[in-house]
């Protein structure tokens, strides 16, 4: 019998992929890794307001997903997740950037004033997010969590930091395994009870977590000693770059090349 | 006369906060032979294990393999002595399972092909070959208390040390672990309050309790001397 969580886990398509994937027939990690990287600098370095010149971006981002064959109304609904943390940010653009005002209103005592830049500034910065997300879902979406590690360790990303990532999903289910049973023993005993003896309790099982995965890292480490480890990260190279990843890095860098001189041809 | 692997001259440990854990202790254990240590909950067998890899520094004397430890001889004493501890989760930290057995022979400096095949012997000696690309949170308890094996193995040790390798299994994984620990030709000492396993592998067991031992020697002896057990809290 399954929990609710163990239910959402399996259902949640960034962990079955990341655990399912058959590898063999895939691009390399780097060259994804190194293809989407393009994309997001190209959509960075963009000047506001030039809308039609993203076109070519969701084109390409399109082709991706669709080649992939990644199920269209998840990925677009998950793109969508970012939306909240951009507006959470810009949203106060519209009211505080100079510009030709287009609104201008008096609510109880404040003045509020919306320029037209500030609005360009918003949504341009919306849409940039946007497409770069749906970049990177196509990314994690298609790449085993080991492979993109491989990659970027192999693209000499600082190996301490590649070894805190693993660890981190390694025992991020761990952890979260922990939390739902103190969850369900504190459940079990918080019957009634002020919201102030609620929150504390919350808060101890906060802490109490803390505690534990900061005791469970010293045994890791332990447990790390005791094989040899003397400090240096040391991993196994599996990737090797094949035919099909170099004609479609040549084959990508010629779509890269045609949007950029699309968009400053028309678009910009 | 087999020699001597470990030899544990007057060893006395305490945790920083004062608490005294391991008093006084003797212990010699010579190769070839499977050692039981038993004794109660928070008597010291899991901080006496610690101190055969240098894990915990002694106030004492370990020598292990005819050498004291000391910086300079910490790895290879490590590569020779294979700890496993009570949690699997504690020794399992690499997002695969391959990983997490290749581990220890990278450390050692090995070529891609020979790891390859250390990981590979390993698993099989496990009875885990296949599992290679397996996540080890998808594993249940017995399974990942075998990898957990497997990547002490990979190292080729010759002096085996196990943190209660029965306790939480259920009845068949305990049956393969045992048979596992029966098939495995190294010196091993095993840190328990399984004293079924204990008469069925250990020709030798120590008690310890509250931190000093109490008894050493033949399985038979001691598990049939009740009065001795009572005291040490492992019979009724």
């Amino acid at each position: 019998m399954a929990t609710d969580w163990e239910e959402a886990v399996e259902k949640d398509s960034v962990y079955q992929s990341s655990e399912k994937r058959r590898p063999e027939n895939d691009l390399d990690p780097r060259i994804k890794l190194l293809s989407v990287l393009s994309i997001i600098i190209l959509i960075l370095i963009l000047p506001p307001g030039r809308w039609l010149a993203y076109i070519p971006f969701f084109a390409i981002a399109l082709a991706l997903i669709i080649s992939a064959k990644l199920p269209f109304k998840k990925v677009i609904v998950r793109s969508f997740s970012i939306i909240p943390f951009v507006l959470v940010i810009t949203i106060f653009l519209p009211f505080f950037k100079d510009g030709s005002t287009i609104f201008s209103g008096q609510f109880w005592i404040f003045r509020i004033s919306v320029s037209q830049d500030g609005i360009v500034a918003m949504l341009t910065i919306l849409i940039k997010a946007w497409l770069c997300l749906l970049s990177l879902i196509w990314l994690t979406e298609t790449t085993t969590i080991t492979g993109l590690l491989e990659a970027l360790q192999r693209l000499h990303f600082p190996a301490v930091m590649v070894m805190i990532l693993s660890s981190m999903y390694r025992f991020i289910f761990v952890i979260i395994d922990e939390t739902w049973r103190m969850k369900h023993a504190r459940d079990c005993r918080l019957c009634g009870g002020s919201r102030l003896i609620q929150f504390r309790s919350l808060g101890n099982l906060i802490g109490t977590l803390f505690i534990r995965s900061y005791e469970r890292s010293e045994h890791v480490h332990a447990a790390m000693l005791s094989r040899g480890f003397d400090g240096t990260p040391r991993t196994i190279n599996t990737l090797r770059l094949r035919k099909s990843d170099f004609v479609f890095a040549t084959g990508f860098g010629l779509v890269l090349t045609f949007a950029l001189l699309m968009n400053y041809r028309f678009f910009i | 006369m087999p020699e001597p692997v470990i030899e544990i001259e007057n060893l006395n440990f305490s945790y920083p906060d004062g608490r005294e854990v391991l008093k006084n202790i003797h212990l010699t254990v010579f190769r070839g032979e499977t050692l039981a240590i038993i004794g109660p909950n928070g008597a010291g067998k899991s901080t006496l294990l610690l101190h055969l890899n240098g894990i915990l520094h002694e106030n004492g004397s370990v020598r292990i393999l005819g050498e004291t430890l000391n910086d300079r001889n910490l790895r290879r004493i490590r590569a020779r002595v294979g700890l496993i501890f009570q949690n699997p989760d504690d020794q399992l930290f690499c997002p695969l399972v391959y990983d997490d057995v290749a581990f220890g022979p990278l450390n050692l400096g090995y070529s891609p092909s020979k790891v390859r095949e250390k990981v590979e012997k390993a698993l099989a000696e496990v009875g885990m070959s296949g599992f290679e690309q397996r996540a080890p949170h998808h594993l249940s308890l017995g399974e990942k208390k075998r990898i957990a094996i497997a990547t002490v193995l990979s190292m080729d040790p010759e002096i085996l040390a196990f943190d209660e390798p029965t306790s939480n299994l259920d009845p068949r994984a305990r049956w393969l672990l045992i048979n596992l620990l029966k098939r495995l030709p190294a010196t091993k000492i095993i840190a328990t309050h399984d004293l079924e396993m204990v008469r069925l592998l250990c020709e030798r067991t120590v008690v310890i309790d509250k931190g000093q031992i109490l008894a050493d020697g033949p399985t038979d002896s001691i598990l049939n001397n009740l009065e001795l057990l009572r005291t040490a809290g492992l019979a009724a």
